[in-house]
């Protein structure tokens, strides 16, 4: 079985700050880490290998010290690893990197499943997933929590999707396009071979002359999405706590009601 | 300070202080309290290679030595003495195997010890036989192609959880020192039964059982070097192993500060952080200069045993010696900044200072330690 992880290097968000002057993340000095929900991913793509056969492939879209969340997922168990770094990538939003990370699926070569994480932990956007199932033009299931089997003769599996409620049981057939959930699996942590082969696998790097992308989609021009304003919203105003058995507080609350609101 | 680590020294550090901080520290103080044995953690240090860092290539590890493993053992004790045990115990028991096994000997055990899917653990302490080591009173019979091994050994590390035990029994108890021999013995050999679970004051998270031999057979393959070489082998072994104790001691000292540190910037009496007093800072620099000093002394001692020197017996000594006493000096100091909080079992600090008393006492008490440094000192002189 052949698999895919498209992952991304994030800020450690424990760690992130916003410039009150300008609204935007500062940065400098920030500890870049692989986005935690990408680490369920890669985790599902290593114990489908370690039970299928096959290997692991992680792709991911990002300036050139991405290559440092790639080794870390060769130190986790991946096989192979792909930065897609390019000038002309820059100012891509979700669209444009969606198309930029499908072109690459491509020409990754014969996959069955594609993986990525439920969102970023620094756009949350929950869009590049999805978005590269579109533009590959394979079934996607997002919010996946559990992979209940996978048939690899008859190129189908099936999965629990996590939705509000509970879940869902999805069938697909294959290749398809998962994003997962934290409830899929707990992540290993490295072994130190894993990290001595790290050290030394070749990272592949492809920009965009080696992936044929249509240079009107990709970058800044390539991307609808326009960041008019960044601004942080109003904290909420603090709420009201009422006190008493339920008759005195339902009878406080509609008093409140009707006073305030009605 | 910089300590000029290779690169895979590094990331043996690394992988070992994330370990640690990620899986130990959540369940240290559930273990310390349970005290019941933490597989979930040795499955952890096991698929991270770490039981591998000081054996040879050739036999599945990663090539490493002593200083690998003080560096793990380190790191590994800051967020738990007692389950970085599991790790230093195991290597406690292997190091016999690797220092005078035979390559069949080696091929048989070190690759499931290197990938922790077995641990080890040495018997040499009886009731009557501590730091008297020559006293040992378990027998060891020859009768034919086995010996048959009667006895029981006390306060064993690893005890009960272990599947290899490297145990010194006595061939000739008329030679004393000299009729001793060391076996390996593996768990479920008839005849090989387990006493009870000790209950103790620190390193909770590790288990300390009797070994109880009546009547069991061991094939005569199992002899490691040979037979009167037995205390040779425990005292070998102690040398190669002590800077490892003198690292659990390390990591109990700085674990203790960390927490300390971080206790006095958020305490605050006469109205500021008690760490603005210039009574608890000079408490505080103490603390980590002796730390350094230690640290300083261990690194380079298992620089000295891992480059094949011969004489590392009075070194090695003096790493665990001032290593251990420093640990249970700093871990009271470290309980008295926390005040009354740091005497209540609700805040982590005691069980610092009540992990760290053990390294004083085991793998030689640090009076047996002294007497083997004066005795080198002296030795030296006269020659």
């Amino acid at each position: 079985m052949n698999i895919i992880v498209c992952i991304k290097q994030v800020p450690d968000t424990t760690e992130v700050r916003i410039d009150p002057e300008t609204n935007t993340l500062i940065r400098s000095g920030v500890e870049c880490i692989i986005n935690p929900f990408d680490m369920y991913a890669i985790e599902e793509g290593i114990r489908l290998k370690e039970k299928f056969g096959g290997k692991v492939s992680v792709v991911t879209m990002g300036p050139p010290q991405a290559e440092d969340a790639l080794r870390e997922a060769i130190s986790l168990g991946a096989d192979e690893a792909v930065l897609i770094s390019d000038r002309a990538f820059a100012g891509s939003d979700t669209w444009a990197t969606s198309y930029t990370l499908s072109k690459a699926v491509q020409k990754a070569g014969d996959y069955d499943l594609v993986i990525c994480g439920k969102q970023a932990i620094d756009g949350d956007t929950a869009q590049v997933g999805p978005g590269i199932s579109a533009h590959l033009d394979i079934p996607q299931v997002t919010y996946v929590k559990k992979i209940e089997e996978v048939d690899a003769e008859k190129r189908h599996m099936r999965v629990e999707r996590m939705t509000e409620e509970g879940y869902e049981i999805i069938e697909s057939p294959l290749p398809c396009l998962i994003t997962v959930v934290k409830e899929i699996n707990e992540p290993r942590l490295p072994s130190l071979k894993g990290k001595m082969r790290a050290k030394k696998a070749e990272i592949k790097k492809w920009g965009a002359k080696d992936l044929n992308v249509d240079p009107d989609l990709i970058g800044l021009n390539g991307s609808p999405t326009k960041v008019l304003k960044i601004f942080t919203p109003q904290p909420r105003g603090k709420g009201q706590i009422l006190e008493g058995d339920a008759k005195e507080v339902s009878e406080k609350l509609v008093e409140l009601l009707r006073s305030e609101v009605l | 300070m910089d300590y000029l680590l290779t690169e895979e020294q590094i990331m043996i550090r690394d992988l070992a202080r994330q370990i640690a901080k990620e899986k130990i520290k959540p369940v240290a103080a559930q273990y310390d309290v349970e005290g019941t044995f933490p597989w979930d953690m040795v499955k952890v240090m096991a698929d991270s290679d770490l039981f591998g860092i000081y054996v040879e290539e050739k036999y599945g590890g990663t090539g490493g030595g002593s200083m690998e493993l003080v560096l793990a053992v380190e790191e590994l004790s800051k967020a738990c003495g007692g389950i970085s045990l599991a790790l230093a115990a195991t290597a406690l028991g292997t190091y016999p195997i690797m220092l005078f096994g035979t390559d069949e000997q080696k091929q048989k055990y070190l690759p499931d010890l290197a990938k922790g899917k077995k641990l080890a653990a040495f018997a040499l302490t009886e009731a009557g036989a501590g730091s008297d080591a020559a006293a040992v009173a378990t027998t060891a019979e020859k009768k034919g192609d086995h010996y048959v091994l009667n006895g029981t050994k006390q306060w064993i590390t690893n005890g009960g959880e272990a599947e290899v035990y490297t145990v010194v029994a006595s061939v000739d108890r008329k030679k004393g020192a000299r009729g001793a021999a060391c076996f390996i013995v593996e768990k479920g050999t008839p005849g090989f039964e387990f006493g009870k679970k000790e209950d103790k004051m620190g390193i909770r998270a590790s288990a300390t059982r009797e070994l109880v031999f009546t009547d069991c057979k061991i094939p005569k393959e199992n002899l490691l070097g040979k037979e009167g070489g037995g205390f040779i082998v425990a005292m070998k072994t102690f040398d190669q192993s002590r800077p490892g104790v003198a690292a659990q001691a390390l990591g109990i000292a700085q674990g203790a500060l960390d927490l300390t540190l971080d206790y006095v910037k958020e305490r605050k009496q006469f109205g500021k952080a008690i760490a603005s007093f210039q009574g608890v800072q000079f408490m505080l620099a103490d603390i980590a200069t002796e730390i350094e000093a230690a640290r300083a002394l261990i690194y380079a001692t298992a620089r000295m045993v891992d480059s094949g020197a011969k004489k590392i017996a009075k070194d090695s000594a003096i790493a665990k010696l001032f290593a251990s006493d420093m640990a249970m000096k700093v871990t009271t100091d470290c309980v008295q900044l926390f005040g009354g909080y740091g005497y209540m079992r609700d805040y982590p600090i005691e069980k610092y200072m009540r992990d760290a008393k053990i390294t004083q006492i085991y793998e030689g008490t640090n009076q047996i330690q002294r007497a083997i440094i004066a005795s080198n000192l002296l030795k030296d002189r006269v020659s």
